[in-house]
């Protein structure tokens, strides 16, 4: 191209930018107009109560009064010394921990037995899978009276072992892992299902290779499943525990975070903050504090996604 | 010889089936029995649910409990709530949904690429992070007690946008030149072309919709205080607190109205919801 033709393209494209064409003009409404709908409603109740709740964080507000008082970083300084918070994040974290290791290793091995041609397949898959779409409130309230102490179905299988009743949502002790063992419960079938789907993608050929060289099940399962699965453990190992530190139904109806906030978790101790006792600046905190979590694993699984996960 | 080894195969092949079997009838077992729990809980009468060792199946069968558990709350208006803010937000937030699926799958715009980026930040953000805020919001508005105030913050969409733009974009582009030869403006487009062929995922995505709206607990129970405007999740909560005090089971009953729409849509069409889920959790 010749100088001279060169200047009057670049003359033309910038031609075109003063001055758009009418289907770029009209494609350009059209854009606004589609997306329109969803980003106003994003922009509202997405992004900004994410200005609004660090501006909130810095008041002592009871939500209904129209003063609200500017109290600086008070509600940071009361969060982290208070006894109740470090309580709290820790159940949450141990709460997160068990679910996900023990549901993602239930799931892997249930996904491993399911995945060939066997007779009822698909009932089995259908039934281990249903928790996912059942209403959590009504898993909480058949769990609550399989947990009763003295009428309560797991009492049935305990007793054999000669293990005494025991009082799973009254107490200290048992609360979180009650709550634990219905979030165990309730996610396997989810696990199972994306396992399935990942050992799908997993070519058949590379077993074939494998059974000529005479591998056995147990290397074949450590040597190729396992590694050729990361990419779906890592994401169910990541979206898992960003879902269950964000646990609410099931702690909510069956141990109201108690007996002494027992198996209180961060989302819940925000729920009594915000709407039971209207502490509305120290709630922003705390979810901003869940926010900075959230994004934090976010961020950390986006850069070592590619380093941990063989594709 | 090659005999033997094929013996000795299918008695391995025999074992492991066996095996397989029976582990996954345990898991079956271990996940069905809570649901078995509820129905024969809600069938027994007063006295059969005070005995241990509990009796499997009640001697007779006491429908009435449905009856009496049907009214020791408004669960006819906890229905009507729930069907009217399940059904009216999975038609907002399907369309919004598309809308923005198919600008960002065909429509030229010089700051799309920005845009996307944005939508999908959105995906990031805790919900649990806007309760206050949306709250305040509603408030303000004075929508707290109100359909729009259960349904309106809930129907922006981000992971349908996603799911239908991949769709639409893997529509053949022919089809697209062949509707814009046409004379088909973008709307038409969108309703003629890209629409009717994403009809599968589009079922998936509206079933999905519906049992999580069905199924949501906490933004309903925030943003209602009177009991009229109550979802059923939300109403079943309150019948087992304070408000009454009632037996398990006609709690087990309750919880039973609550389940029986999301577990029809569940059996009828199962197979394509978990398909849906496995390939939409991979593909994004």
């Amino acid at each position: 191209m010749s100088k001279r033709q060169l200047d009057s393209v670049k003359r033309l494209s910038l031609g075109e930018r003063r001055l758009m064409s009418p289907r770029a003009k009209r494609d350009m409404w059209a854009f606004i107009g589609f997306t329109a709908p969803n980003f106003i409603l994003l922009g509202i109740f997405v992004f900004w109560p994410i200005v609004y709740s660090l501006f909130l964080s810095f008041f002592k507000w009871n939500m209904i009064a129209p003063k609200k008082t500017f109290i600086g970083f008070q509600n940071y300084h009361t969060m982290f010394t208070d006894p109740v918070f470090w309580q709290v994040t820790k159940n949450t974290l141990i709460l997160a921990f068990f679910t996900v290791v023990v549901k993602l290793a239930i799931a892997l091995g249930l996904a491993l037995a399911m995945n060939k041609h066997i007779r009822g397949r698909s009932v089995y898959r259908a039934i281990i899978f249903s928790p996912t779409f059942t209403t959590s409130v009504a898993i909480a309230m058949v769990w609550s009276w399989i947990f009763e102490p003295t009428f309560g179905l797991l009492r049935v299988f305990m007793k054999p072992f000669g293990i005494p009743p025991i009082d799973w949502l009254e107490s200290v002790t048992h609360s979180l892992p009650a709550v634990i063992i219905v979030l165990i419960w309730s996610g396997i079938g989810y696990d199972m299902v994306l396992f399935l789907a990942g050992l799908k993608n997993i070519s058949l050929e590379i077993y074939d290779a494998a059974l000529v060289d005479g591998v056995s099940p147990w290397q074949n399962f450590w040597y190729i499943t396992f590694p050729l699965l990361s990419p779906t453990t890592f994401f169910l190992t990541i979206t898992g525990f960003i879902g269950a530190l964000k646990a609410f139904d099931i702690v909510a109806i069956m141990t109201d975070g108690g007996p002494l906030n027992s198996s209180n978790v961060i989302v819940h101790f925000l729920y009594q903050n915000a709407f039971q006792w209207f502490k509305t600046g120290y709630a922003s905190a705390l979810a901003l504090i869940l926010f900075i979590i959230i994004m934090a694993i976010t961020l950390v699984q986006n850069r070592l996604s590619s380093r941990w996960v063989h594709y | 010889m090659s005999r033997g080894i094929i013996g000795r195969k299918n008695a391995n092949w025999f074992i492991g089936r066996t095996v397989t079997h029976l582990i996954l009838i345990v898991a079956t077992l271990v996940i069905g029995l809570p649901f078995f729990w509820m129905l024969t809980t809600a069938l027994k009468s007063p006295v059969e649910v005070a005995i241990f060792p509990p009796i499997w199946w009640p001697e007779t069968i006491r429908w009435d409990n449905f009856v009496t558990a049907w009214k020791t709350a408004p669960f006819g208006r906890f229905y009507i709530n729930s069907i009217i803010t399940a059904v009216s937000g999975v038609i907002l937030e399907v369309s919004i949904a598309a809308l923005s699926a198919y600008a960002f799958a065909r429509i030229k715009f010089k700051y799309r690429n920005f845009f996307f980026m944005v939508m999908l930040a959105a995906m990031m953000i805790p919900g649990q992070i806007a309760l206050i805020p949306n709250y305040v919001i509603l408030s303000k508005l004075k929508w707290i007690n109100t359909y729009q105030g259960i349904v309106i913050p809930h129907v922006s969409s981000v992971f349908g946008a996603f799911l239908l733009r991949q769709y639409f974009l893997s529509v053949p582009e022919s089809l697209y030149d062949a509707a814009e030869i046409d004379g088909l403006g973008h709307t038409k487009t969108m309703f003629y072309v890209a629409l009717p062929l994403a009809r599968p995922v589009l079922g998936t995505l509206v079933l999905y919709l519906f049992i999580s709206k069905w199924n949501s607990y906490l933004w309903p129970l925030i943003v209602t205080t009177k009991q009229h405007m109550r979802t059923l999740p939300v109403g079943l909560a309150m019948v087992r607190s304070a408000e009454y005090s009632i037996g398990p089971e006609h709690l087990m009953a309750a919880s039973i109205f609550v389940l029986v729409p999301v577990l029809i849509v569940y059996f009828i069409a199962q197979k394509q919801l978990i398909e849906g889920i496995a390939a939409g959790a991979v593909k994004g």
